[in-house]
């Protein structure tokens, strides 16, 4: 046996091994492939479906095709209760997003200046505000203002009752959590150097704060602001126990229609929101790119998806 | 000379007083929002699950264990909401797992957009998306109805049974388990791949021993990410299931407003809450184990 002949045969060896192994790995890749395309389905066909009824020339069964047309759009626009529920909807949701946007900021900002002890009780408080379920949270909420609400009668004789108030109150508390780990995440992945040379040449700290921290902060608080809105627009569960009568909002209008049967006007509202909530998705990652080149920061970090993805 | 002396220091005094008032004006809107709206309804939930039921409903002030002995003694909601959960998170895992790994090791240039598209859905409406899958797997033109043609047993459905409500509860949270499986997975060192293939280990065994062991962690968050709201999931089961399939989440909603029996319900709160908290501490202590620093990661 001469030297040469060795790595020959071991690529001999190889070459025969992988030729099975080759079958399996294209197999292995279609599987790969087709699985992925079959979740991506799985993920968009029931909002295509939705969408595709909403456009349903039907009077009787909702799946039942009866050609195109926009007519139930013209029923959902012209129907007085999905106006009050639209109103509701931004009545709750404006306010919130604001008020989440600015205590979650504030709080983000402040908790870099706190001592250790304080920082462990307001992160326990944090996620236990993600953590504790939602269904709990809202009826615990509910029983809180009722029995509240009652005291303050027996006590003041003044009647109070549940209604956008107390659903922007409920709204707010979930929501700070989110925009504070948004905007702290965004916080401890920045560069220190640039305040710190601000400082060096004599700017206020409210200067350092508005020309260097907060742009650098910016894109943390427009995502932040924006999944608010967001989330509170869409919200059923906390809305639901925490809403009087006569503030019920849009989620509130379509659970009661899916309880008594979808109708095609319930898919127009549900097509015009869904469009409502990926037009603000575009817009805010319009604005995020736009926000990183002005900053020349990392591109990745300017998108929507980057900045969930690190607060996770 | 003592007032010279001392001029600055009081200078120093009060821009430390200020900036302590600065400190306390930045936290203090989220910290009253916590205390009102998160730490007082929570204590209340514990104060009235020791109560009894006022004769017309809600809650009258005594310290009696009453409540938790009933809500042990029917405990069906809280074990099938743990069944649903758990087949749930595997769920998650049978379809969330190769799809990380696709998008990790093989999209390549589209990883970016294939992440949007994961991401999309989870914008939009959960209620919809929900509702969505009552025409899909209806009778009229869905799932239900095709099988029914095939075979034609006329009272085929899925839609109020316990399989509606898994795949709501898949469908819902998909996106979660996803997320940190595709972050440990796109971090790999795709060179131990190779060197596990060059030292002959077949795809299988490569797959156990070396891709499965550094996708622990993102497996890991990704169960606890979806375990955790299946668990307290109300609405899936009331439009999928019709409300047949009892989980927790149903069973407070008829406690507080049905039966207005507070003490009850806050009994069986707490129980889910508790819960909640060793499920999250054995994922801490999972996490942090042979790790000396005590830094709280990922959720």
């Amino acid at each position: 046996m001469s030297a040469p002949a060795i790595p020959a045969a071991g690529a001999l060896t190889q070459r025969k091994r992988a030729r099975p192994t080759d079958r399996g790995a294209s197999l292995v890749e279609g599987w790969l492939r087709s699985h992925a395309i079959l979740v991506y389905l799985f993920l968009y066909l029931p909002i295509f479906v939705v969408v595709l009824f909403a456009f349903n020339d039907t009077t009787r069964r909702v799946t039942q095709w009866g050609g195109f047309s926009l007519r139930w759009f013209e029923v959902a626009l012209n129907d007085s209760v999905v106006h009050r529920a639209l109103t509701n909807s931004f009545i709750v949701a404006v306010p919130n997003a604001i008020l989440a946007t600015l205590f979650g900021t504030m709080a983000a900002l402040g908790l870099q200046r706190v001592g250790k002890r304080a920082r462990l009780v307001f992160d326990a408080l944090t996620y236990t505000s993600v953590i504790v379920p939602e269904i709990v949270i809202a009826l615990a909420t509910l029983v809180m203002f009722a029995s509240g609400f009652d005291a303050i009668e027996a006590v003041f004789g003044l009647k109070l009752n549940l209604g956008h108030p107390t659903i922007i109150a409920a709204h707010v508390l979930f929501n700070t959590s989110l925009v504070l780990l948004l905007v702290r995440a965004r916080l401890s992945g920045m560069d220190r150097s640039l305040a710190d040379a601000s400082y060096d040449l004599f700017a206020t700290p409210w200067r350092t704060f508005t020309q260097i921290t907060l742009p650098q902060l910016l894109p943390a608080i427009v995502a932040g602001f924006l999944l608010a809105f967001t989330f509170s627009f869409d919200d059923y569960v906390i809305t639901t126990f925490t809403s009087g009568p006569g503030s019920s909002t849009l989620p509130l209008f379509i659970f009661g229609q899916v309880k008594r049967g979808v109708t095609p006007e319930t898919n127009a509202v549900a097509t015009m929101m869904l469009a409502f909530t990926l037009a603000m998705l575009i817009v805010g990652q319009w604005l995020l790119r736009r926000q990183a080149r002005h900053t020349s920061g990392p591109t990745e970090k300017g998108s929507m998806t980057g900045i969930i993805a690190d607060a996770r | 000379m003592a007032a010279i002396a001392s001029a600055p220091r009081r200078d120093a005094e009060t821009s430390r007083f200020r900036s302590r008032l600065v400190t306390f004006a930045l936290v203090f809107p989220t910290g009253l929002w916590y205390v009102a709206l998160l730490v007082a309804p929570l204590l209340i939930v514990l104060v009235f699950s020791f109560g009894i039921r006022a004769r017309n409903g809600g809650y009258e002030p005594a310290f009696v264990l009453d409540n938790y002995v009933r809500a042990l003694s029917r405990p069906e909601p809280f074990i099938t909401s743990v069944q649903m959960a758990l087949a749930g998170t595997i769920g998650c895992l049978l379809v969330g797992l190769p799809l990380a790994y696709f998008i990790a090791t093989r999209a390549g240039r589209r990883k970016g957009l294939l992440i949007l598209l994961l991401v999309v859905p989870f914008w939009t409406s959960f209620l919809i998306r929900t509702y969505a899958w009552l025409i899909v797997l209806g009778p009229d033109m869905g799932l239900a109805g095709w099988v029914q043609t095939l075979t034609g047993d006329d009272r085929f459905t899925i839609l109020g049974t316990p399989v509606a409500v898994l795949i709501g509860l898949v469908y819902g949270y998909l996106p979660l388990m996803v997320f940190p499986l595709y972050v440990t997975l796109e971090r790999m060192d795709r060179s131990l791949v190779e060197a596990s293939k060059d030292l002959g280990a077949g795809r299988w065994a490569t797959f156990r021993q070396v891709t499965l062991p550094i996708a622990l962690p993102g497996l890991v968050t990704g169960s606890i990410l979806v375990f955790i709201p299946m668990m307290g999931e109300y609405v899936i089961p009331q439009i999928l299931g019709y409300g047949k399939t009892y989980l927790m989440g149903n069973a407070l909603v008829s406690d507080f407003l049905e039966n207005r029996n507070w003490p009850n319900g806050s009994a069986r709160a707490v129980g889910l809450i508790v819960l909640m908290f060793v499920t999250i501490a054995t994922y801490l202590w999972f996490v942090n184990r042979g790790r000396g620093s005590r830094e709280v990661s990922v959720l």
